[in-house]
């Protein structure tokens, strides 16, 4: 098991003729991933450089080939309609890692998929991986190892710096989840919570956040309700002056709200293991693992 | 991106929303023009800076007479004003606007931005106009009210007159203006991308006219593409000017008042880099993120961007290469260093894909680099060598 993606997953990259979407269909397919179509408006009946065939719409891509997920690399001014197309569709795994895409655009994402059965990941996100069974989106595959720990993260390289902690100290991981740094995204802190708490195959996990908005709490409260599995945590941006803007869209302080120290003062009321040195995030999870009883299982 | 009040107020303008007559001027004898062509009797000299708070720092004056407005434009023009917001130094102050006086009988406030815990616009209205609005929403929550606008159905008239109602403007001229100045308001801020509308204060003056006395409008840096327009009205004084460099070559950079200059991939990392060097004692120069797929050139760009600073005592390379490769970042590094000369101790960490082949070009390259395995050991080596 895993959460959202395995060996059974069937992707469709919609873009994949485009210079980020070709790259990482490439990548995608060696780490074993079972890339089934392509969606271009207006090559439909072509084949991609990677022998994959491309389709006009998401909806004949998905008729004939059976897929039951879509990873977005469309330029921002076109992605919203790309996802919409794939919400559509009744695509149930939508991944998006476009980055860039205008706020106005997702907030009619937003409303579609309130009304729809399919789950959006991203934008501006590095993708999800269950290691050794599939790979989606941006990530290195190599740094990652098939295990027991999940990773949750509003940002990408840091998601690999936690994956590489984990990797060097023997421990592997169930999936990788990056949620992406955007003001709107699809997927919350709160529903990858919900989904490792509820896979037997996660022993426990590490959630990496960021300054802004209040997912973290939101997932902390829930954590502290209803998560008994060991989670370290890490809140990035603890010296970022106010008000401006640090990269992501969305990592922002405004008007005293989302500050890292009120994140990590409500993960660690939730009996989460909140690390100040993101260099700890791996050790801490391997204590934490020790002193549960669960080392063990999590090195197997 | 931000724009001046004046700037704002012409958007503003375009889609009903009710604001007073004025004029933009570079220069004192602009201002005073300015004031003649407006006519009347009482006007206001505004300094346009992008700063918020600058009625209490001394930046706008009420105007009796034209000469008046020449004394208090010779006064506001090029003077360093400073705002809880400008920081210290304050913000050289070039431009002013010249606006009509107006008879004040209340002051409001209405704002509308994006609530991200549901992922919908909200509209905000409130009684304590020209107050501090975060301190209103920390001290007496009650007084804020908030329609949310559901995309498919758009801001719906019922919830127009429910603002109107809180804020008591119930007398039938009001309820139309005011009814006429939220639906501006909300289509200005859809048609242009904003990311923050802010009216503080709104005001009813004593012949019962509802007017926006201010105006603040932030735009989605994501959507300016389809703005050429709002492109146009931005001001390089206002920002700094490392920071508009940055820009230039695709790089995410905000300028600190540290001595650890920072090059790192990703933004996440990049805040984390900063937390573990003020972790062990330092403080950053910069927050700097080079993006995902970039080049040995941007790379070098970003070094001269960094070595431009004269407080930058030591420089940390953190770099954890995904699509971006460990040797394209050391090609980078090296080729910077060549051209630019390096004066400061530069510490470098390498980890991901093609990491023995970066480290080894460094090693091979002569340089003087302190290579660091983990980003804690290469922050503690960072903040010892800018201390040294």
């Amino acid at each position: 098991m895993a959460i959202l993606v395995d060996k059974n997953t069937r992707l469709l990259v919609q873009g994949i003729t485009g210079k980020h979407g070709s790259f990482h269909t490439g990548q995608a397919m060696e780490y074993g991933t079972q890339v089934v179509g392509g969606v271009v408006p207006g090559k439909g009946g072509q084949t991609s450089d990677h022998g994959v065939p491309i389709f006009n719409t998401v909806r004949e891509a998905v008729a004939a080939t059976g897929a039951n997920a879509t990873s977005i690399y469309v330029p921002p001014p076109f992605a919203a309609d790309a996802i919409l197309e794939a919400i559509d569709a009744e695509i149930p795994v939508i991944i998006t890692i476009t980055e860039g895409i205008p706020v106005k655009d997702m907030l009619a994402v937003q409303r579609a998929l309130e009304d729809s059965n399919s789950r959006l990941v991203g934008p501006n996100c590095p993708g999800v991986i269950t290691p050794g069974e599939c790979k989606i989106g941006i990530m290195p595959g190599h740094i990652h190892k098939a295990g027991k720990i999940g990773v949750l993260s509003r940002s990408g390289t840091l998601t690999y710096e936690a994956v590489g902690q984990l990797t060097a100290l023997g421990i592997g991981q169930s999936t990788c989840v990056g949620i992406g740094g955007d003001p709107i995204i699809g997927t919350k802190f709160l529903d990858v919570i919900k989904l490792f708490a509820d896979d037997d195959d996660t022993l426990g996990f590490i959630m990496i956040g960021e300054i802004g908005g209040s997912a973290e709490e939101e997932g902390a409260a829930y954590i502290a309700e209803h998560v008994s599995k060991p989670v370290v945590g890490f809140i990035a941006g603890q010296t970022a002056p106010p008000g401006r803007r640090m990269g992501h869209a969305g990592a922002i302080v405004s008007g005293g709200q989302g500050t890292a120290q009120g994140k990590m003062d409500a993960m660690s009321a939730a009996g989460i293991a909140v690390v100040k040195s993101p260099s700890d995030m791996g050790i801490t999870m391997k204590n934490l693992l020790a002193e549960r009883g669960l080392l063990e299982a999590a090195l197997a | 991106m931000k724009v001046h009040e004046y700037q704002g107020k012409e958007i503003l303008r375009k889609f009903g929303v009710a604001t007073l007559d004025g004029r933009v001027a570079f220069s004192v004898d602009e201002a005073v023009e300015g004031a003649k062509e407006l006519g009347g009797d009482l006007w206001v000299v505004k300094a346009q800076i992008h700063a918020g708070g600058r009625g209490k720092g001394g930046g706008v004056k009420l105007a009796r007479s034209l000469d008046e407005v020449r004394e208090h434009s010779d006064a506001i023009l090029g003077m360093q004003l400073k705002t809880h917001q400008t920081g210290p130094d304050g913000q050289e102050v070039k431009r002013l606007y010249i606006e009509q006086g107006c008879n004040i009988a209340r002051e409001l406030y209405v704002g509308m931005l994006l609530d991200r815990a549901v992922g919908r616009l909200v509209i905000m209205a409130s009684t304590e106009g020209g107050m501090d609005i975060e301190k209103v929403a920390e001290e007496t929550p009650e007084l804020i009210h908030k329609v949310w606008i559901d995309p498919a159905i758009g801001f719906a008239d019922y919830q127009a007159r429910q603002l109107c109602f809180a804020l008591g403007l119930t007398e039938k001229k009001q309820l139309r203006q005011a009814g006429k100045f939220l639906r501006g308001l909300y289509e200005a801020y859809v048609a242009y991308d904003c990311s923050l509308a802010e009216i503080n204060p709104l005001v009813v003056t004593n012949e019962g006219d509802v007017l926006a006395l201010d105006a603040k409008l932030n735009f989605d840096s994501n959507a300016l593409y389809r703005h050429k327009d709002v492109v146009e009205m931005r001001d390089l004084d206002e920002e700094d000017p490392s920071e508009v460099e940055a820009g230039k070559y695709g790089l995410s950079f905000i300028k600190l008042d540290g001595t650890i200059g920072c090059l790192v991939n990703g933004a996440g990392l990049a805040m984390a880099t900063m937390d573990t060097i003020k972790l062990f004692g330092g403080e950053p120069a910069n927050f700097l993120d080079v993006g995902g797929g970039a080049t040995a050139e941007k790379v070098a760009a970003a070094f001269g961007i960094i070595t431009s600073d004269p407080a930058v005592k030591a420089i940390f390379v953190n770099i954890f290469g995904g699509i971006m490769k460990c040797d394209v970042i050391a090609e980078g590094v090296i080729t910077a260093v060549r051209e630019t000369g390096l004066e400061v101790p530069l510490v470098v960490r390498l980890e991901g894909t093609n990491v023995e082949k970066g480290k080894a070009m460094l090693a091979e390259s002569g340089l003087n680099i302190i290579a660091a395995d983990t980003m804690a050991d290469g922050a503690k080596a960072a903040v010892a060598a800018a201390e040294a």
